[in-house]
């Protein structure tokens, strides 16, 4: 990794944003990641949190612990170091999704919008490996980058008020998943049987940022069988 | 146990939070007021970061099947045991059948009651704390109804200096409907023009009804965008008390706030001075200050400092006798708690 430089962000006396740059890119998800990799393996006391973001890291931390100049003296001597670090290639995790029907009500729609038959729309979903750079929005909402733009469709011109834990939708040049139950106006192309969210597991949210993923076309018979084993 | 006879306008269980989770996507929550957590907390022998009941606007009525130690803290609700005024910010004991009845915040708009030992209710993800739009936490992720039911986990009779277990009023933050907040300006400031800055510390900012534990929106002069940019930042993360400037109006960010978000943050509420929010009402005004980093965390060092030597007070010596003053010393004023320790 060549050498990084960051902004350092302040937001009042326990929390402080550290920024990569003002892009949405691999390359600042991949120093995020180290930055947020080696804060963990180097265990700075005081620091309580760290969110990643498109772009930045907020560290919060508890300054009775550790004080602004000192945390900004650990977080240099990381950032130059940064370089130096070998980042593990991110984890690729499969996410079977059952494409159409009352599963993806959208998927006719959004074939017909690009002239493509439905099958041609899940071929292209399928093929890429996604990136996830964040997660906000809803507890378990993963922001992925990586879509192809040959799929890409606006929104529902009404929201519904009520879409589904797991569909798997596209709005506008992104793709994703809805975690739990909620309204929306993406464009709803299939359906996972996996639970993103679960707060009765021992790791609530199934998705982390820095993950890739792949979507993999399965059938009602292996959704049924994943959705009955509870995950 | 306490049954809610009735369940006032909003009430539900918070604690410190629901920290570790926020880069999921999961919000904080949490009390909005800290120190009045902390304090009736403290007041009953609980970690001060337990949790408590938030009561919101207008009162709840709790009847005692177990007898228990509880204590009142932040808004002034008029509170009634068994028809008998009670205060504030001191510890008192239920009786079992007792009748713990509140009226409505006329100033301040939350209080807190804490009781001894805390509450049995959903912990999810490290925190008992009630986050209703993810319906979890507290009494199954949503407010108190009439009728509810919570268990204690480990009521008490007795805590050492019973009578002595009260927190004089003008000890923690200076609450008023028109109070000033120090915020330090970051993470957005250089988004913004220095008159734009400017108008946010040279003008009164007004609570608008669109005001909840997600955030308080404010209405007043409107904020100036630097040239070229509009408000809107590809998405970071929000700490509590950011100053989101959408549409060139405030909006300050409380505990339920989304985890991440897209608007530009001017500034951010210090720590200490986050409770003054917390108590504003629709109506109220407010004032911005600018303060540096540093002195910001010697602000909320101090206070935690102060909310140790309270519970090093009450729990740890035997109080003979307790007597607090106010004293003014060139000019400054000084708050005495003067205990006769045996």
């Amino acid at each position: 990794m060549e050498k990084v430089e960051v902004n350092y962000l302040l937001c009042a006396d326990r929390a402080l944003t550290v920024e990569f740059g003002d892009e949405i890119s691999e390359k600042i998800n991949t120093q995020i990641r180290g930055f947020c990799l080696m804060i963990e393996e180097y265990g700075v006391p005081g620091i309580t949190e760290l969110v990643p973001t498109y772009r930045s890291v907020t560290v919060h931390y508890e300054p009775d612990i550790i004080g602004y100049d000192s945390l900004i003296e650990i977080l240099d001597t990381i950032i130059q170091h940064l370089h130096n670090v070998s980042i593990p290639e991110s984890e690729v995790m499969d996410i079977p999704v059952l494409y159409g029907g009352k599963y993806g009500p959208d998927l006719d729609y959004v074939a017909q919008y690009h002239k493509m038959t439905p099958q041609q729309i899940v071929d292209i979903h399928t093929k890429p490996t996604y990136l996830i750079y964040m997660l906000g929005f809803t507890p378990g909402f993963a922001y992925m980058g990586g879509m192809d733009e040959r799929i890409a469709t606006p929104r529902l011109s009404t929201p519904r008020t009520l879409i589904p834990a797991g569909s798997v939708g596209i709005a506008a040049s992104q793709t994703g998943i809805y975690p739990i139950d909620s309204p929306g106006g993406w464009q709803l192309i299939g359906q996972t049987p996996l639970a993103l969210f679960d707060v009765g597991r021992k790791e609530p949210i199934l998705l982390n940022a820095g993950q890739r993923i792949r979507f993999v076309p399965i059938t009602q018979e292996e959704f049924d069988r994943i959705k009955q084993a509870g995950n | 146990m306490i049954e809610f006879l009735n369940k006032g306008f909003l009430t539900t269980v918070q604690d410190n939070g629901r920290f570790g989770y926020q880069r999921f996507g999961v919000p904080v929550a949490g009390a909005m007021d800290k120190y009045s957590l902390n304090i009736a907390n403290i007041l009953v022998g609980n970690h001060r970061n337990s949790e408590a009941l938030e009561v919101t606007g207008l009162g709840c009525t709790l009847k005692f099947h177990t007898g228990n130690i509880f204590a009142l803290s932040g808004g002034d609700f008029s509170p009634v045991l068994n028809n008998v005024p009670i205060e504030n910010n001191r510890a008192y004991y239920a009786a079992p059948g007792s009748i713990l009845a509140l009226g409505g915040g006329m100033q301040m708009c939350r209080a807190y009651i804490a009781f001894a030992g805390g509450l049995d209710v959903d912990e999810v993800m490290g925190s008992k704390s009630t986050y209703i739009k993810g319906k979890m936490g507290g009494i199954h992720g949503r407010a108190a109804q009439n009728g509810d039911i919570i268990k204690f986990c480990a009521p008490k009779t007795w805590l050492p200096n019973m009578e002595h277990r009260f927190v004089p009023k003008e000890c923690g933050p200076q609450y008023s409907s028109h109070p000033t907040v120090r915020v330090v300006l970051g993470p957005q400031d250089d988004h913004f023009t220095k008159d734009g800055i400017d108008t946010l510390f040279s003008y009164e900012y007004e609570v608008t009804q669109n005001s909840d534990r997600m955030g308080y929106r404010l209405e007043g002069p409107e904020i100036e965008y630097q040239p070229g940019t509009d408000g809107n930042i590809i998405s970071d993360g929000i700490s509590l008390g950011a100053i989101q400037i959408p549409n060139k109006k405030p909006i300050i960010m409380m505990a339920d706030r989304q985890t991440t978000g897209g608007y530009t943050k001017i500034a951010t509420v210090i720590t200490v001075d986050l409770p003054l929010i917390a108590q504003l009402k629709a109506g109220d005004t407010l004032r911005f200050a600018p303060v540096d980093i540093r002195t910001a965390q010697q602000l909320y060092v101090e206070r935690l400092t102060t909310l140790r030597f309270i519970r090093d007070n009450l729990d740890s010596s035997t109080i003979l006798s307790r007597k607090v003053m106010n004293v003014s010393l060139d000019g400054a004023a000084y708050h005495v708690d003067i205990s006769e320790i045996g």
